[in-house]
């Protein structure tokens, strides 16, 4: 009992509070990532691994980069290239060596390993202190890296907003939902399907450099269940998004529900650890939240339509007969 | 406008479960001609049209269409000259995206996609006309996911899709056979109609030897992989459904193994 008492004094109210202006910003930059996720996991119908791989290749490439005196902002953009790579080297293995998409992804995640630590010259990570570069966004600053993390997100929603409403995202769109539709209409379906991964992991990587400049410095075992926990994000997304809007849900309504999908997350977990738990519980907390809402709909499906079921009405008609 | 010359294909080769699916098919198709292919289980035709529309490479022989040889095209590249409409009306269109959207992805078959906004309201204007021509009410639920029609709406959605730009080849692969027969019959009518509007070559597999007779000015009949009759102008007009089991027999030496053909 005393142990309860003394646990529950130790949490003040003000110290979660003062936590969740943190937890946001984090929430923002990971959002990035999870609008990544969805393009392959929703748009692509694809579980692409490999972005466990760039979200730490995205902090790898910027940290050198700023240390190397490159302006932060310049280092962020070609982070985002580096994604792009990453995700055309997957789109590639995948659609034009015949690799099932998601052992391409792993590969390029297990290759990535040894390229983000090559990258920091085989140090698992590399510190850039906001102290010696005016990088563009800091801890130190939280109010300013939720606003400049905010400008990322609406810029990014905008951007593919106007993409996936193209002639060439639309074709992208319907690659992901029908492949054989696709190809009658004269779609090159290999070719979207390398587009989309691109994009996605280029999403991923540029998530990865602002949290490396947020962070502090770029690890390179940031990225490690960047997959669940932008999965996580994109179905609590889904599920607020479903609730308040419906039928209304439109594309870009579903972005910006992914995007507060990300910060709920990264609430949770303030709270996780303002709750003293420890935190590399934090994992098994997520995947179990993810197994449960990937299964839903599915065990929806199976209470309506079941052999249990069945059975059961069989044996109510043998009886009243 | 079509050629096809020779063709073979063989199904898993060297397998216990090696099907020679294809066996030196040729078939000439002039410009205009609706030809409606009939055929037992297996006979080859849903083959022989993916053999036209290159869902696969051919083992050998060549396939021509308006004089180009696309033999060596794969299927997303062939579509640039080819309309195609399924069995499974699930397959024609995507269903997470707007009638709209999926009517403008048939309008630019053929052409590269470019990073333009992929409707203007001209060419909703234009869709709305063409959908109102279904007589579906389609017109005003020109947004609505393709996800949420009716199995007969999306084939006459993937009907229009088809020819919204003439295609050289209209190909039609049982395309009413999943549905109820009275949307079978409304979907069959408006395929009647595009088809003599546009003047459009097309060939049409069918179960239902009373609709293989009644549409077209042309009919084959496919037994074993390969064309075992060939009916066209006056002939075709005097056909019965008796006429063609009579034949079949003869040009085969069995039996006509469908009850579903005879019956429907």
């Amino acid at each position: 009992m005393e142990a309860i008492g003394e646990y529950l004094s130790s949490l003040s109210l003000s110290g979660l509070l003062s936590r969740i202006p943190a937890g946001v910003s984090q929430g923002l930059i990971w959002a990035l990532m999870a609008i990544g996720v969805y393009i392959t996991f929703r748009i692509l119908d694809i579980a692409d691994l490999s972005v466990d791989g760039t979200f730490s290749t995205g902090g790898a490439v910027t940290a050198i980069l700023i240390i190397a005196g490159v302006p932060p902002i310049v280092a962020v953009i070609i982070a985002f290239f580096c994604g792009l790579l990453a995700g055309i080297v997957t789109g590639l293995l995948h659609t034009r060596l015949g690799i099932p998409a998601i052992l391409a992804g792993i590969l390029t995640q297990y290759a990535l390993y040894s390229i983000n630590l090559a990258i920091m010259g085989f140090k698992a990570n590399t510190a850039i202190s906001a102290d010696n570069y005016n990088l563009v966004v800091s801890g130190r600053n939280v109010t300013l890296a939720i606003f400049i993390s905010l400008a990322f997100v609406v810029a990014i929603i905008a951007a593919l907003y106007w993409f996936f409403g193209t002639e060439r995202g639309m074709s992208v769109r319907a690659t992901g939902c029908n492949p054989q539709m696709s190809k009658a209409q004269g779609i090159n379906i290999n070719l979207n399907k390398v587009i989309g991964l691109a994009i996605s992991n280029g999403l991923v990587a540029l998530s990865g450099s602002l949290f490396a400049q947020y962070s502090g410095f770029a690890d390179v075992n940031s990225g490690r269940g960047a997959i669940v926990i932008g999965l996580a994000a994109v179905i609590i997304g889904e599920v607020i998004g479903d609730a308040l809007l419906g039928k209304r849900m439109n594309f870009a309504f579903r972005m910006v529900f992914i995007a507060i999908g990300g910060i709920i997350y990264y609430l949770i977990y303030t709270l996780v650890l303002w709750l003293k738990m420890d935190p590399n519980m934090m994992k098994l907390f997520t995947a179990v939240i993810v197994a449960i809402c990937l299964a839903a709909p599915y065990l929806k499906k199976v209470r309506k339509n079941s052999f249990r079921r069945a059975g059961k009405n069989s044996a109510g008609g043998r009886k009243d007969a | 406008m079509l050629e096809v010359i020779n063709v073979c294909k063989t199904f898993d080769p060297g397998t216990v479960n090696e099907k020679k699916a294809l066996t030196g098919v040729s078939l000439k198709i002039e410009e205009g001609d609706f030809v409606t292919v009939i055929g037992g289980n297996g006979a080859g035709k849903s083959t022989l049209l993916n053999a036209i529309a290159g869902v696969w490479p051919v083992d050998e022989g060549t396939i021509t269409i308006d004089g180009v040889d696309v033999t060596g095209i794969p299927d997303f590249k062939r579509a640039a000259y080819i309309g195609r409409v399924f069995q499974d009306p699930m397959t024609g269109t995507a269903s997470a995206l707007g009638i709209d959207e999926n009517l403008a992805l048939a309008e630019r078959r053929g052409h590269s996609r470019r990073l333009v906004w992929g409707i203007s309201s001209k060419q909703r204007a234009f869709y709305k006309e063409r959908l109102s021509e279904l007589n579906l009410g389609l017109e005003d639920r020109i947004s609505s996911k393709v996800g949420v029609l009716s199995g007969g709406q999306r084939q006459a959605v993937t009907l229009l899709m088809a020819t919204l730009q003439r295609p050289k080849i209209l190909l039609l692969d049982e395309h009413t056979a999943a549905l109820d027969p009275k949307t079978a019959a409304t979907v069959l009518e408006t395929t009647e109609k595009i088809v003599n509007r546009d003047h459009l070559t097309t060939l049409m597999i069918t179960h239902n030897m009373h609709d293989a007779i009644v549409h077209g000015n042309r009919l084959i009949m496919m037994n074993n992989g390969n064309i075992i009759l060939d009916i066209r102008g006056e002939d075709k007009k005097k056909l019965t459904i008796k006429d063609l089991l009579n034949e079949f027999e003869k040009a085969s030496g069995e039996e006509f193994a469908n009850d579903k053909a005879i019956l429907s």
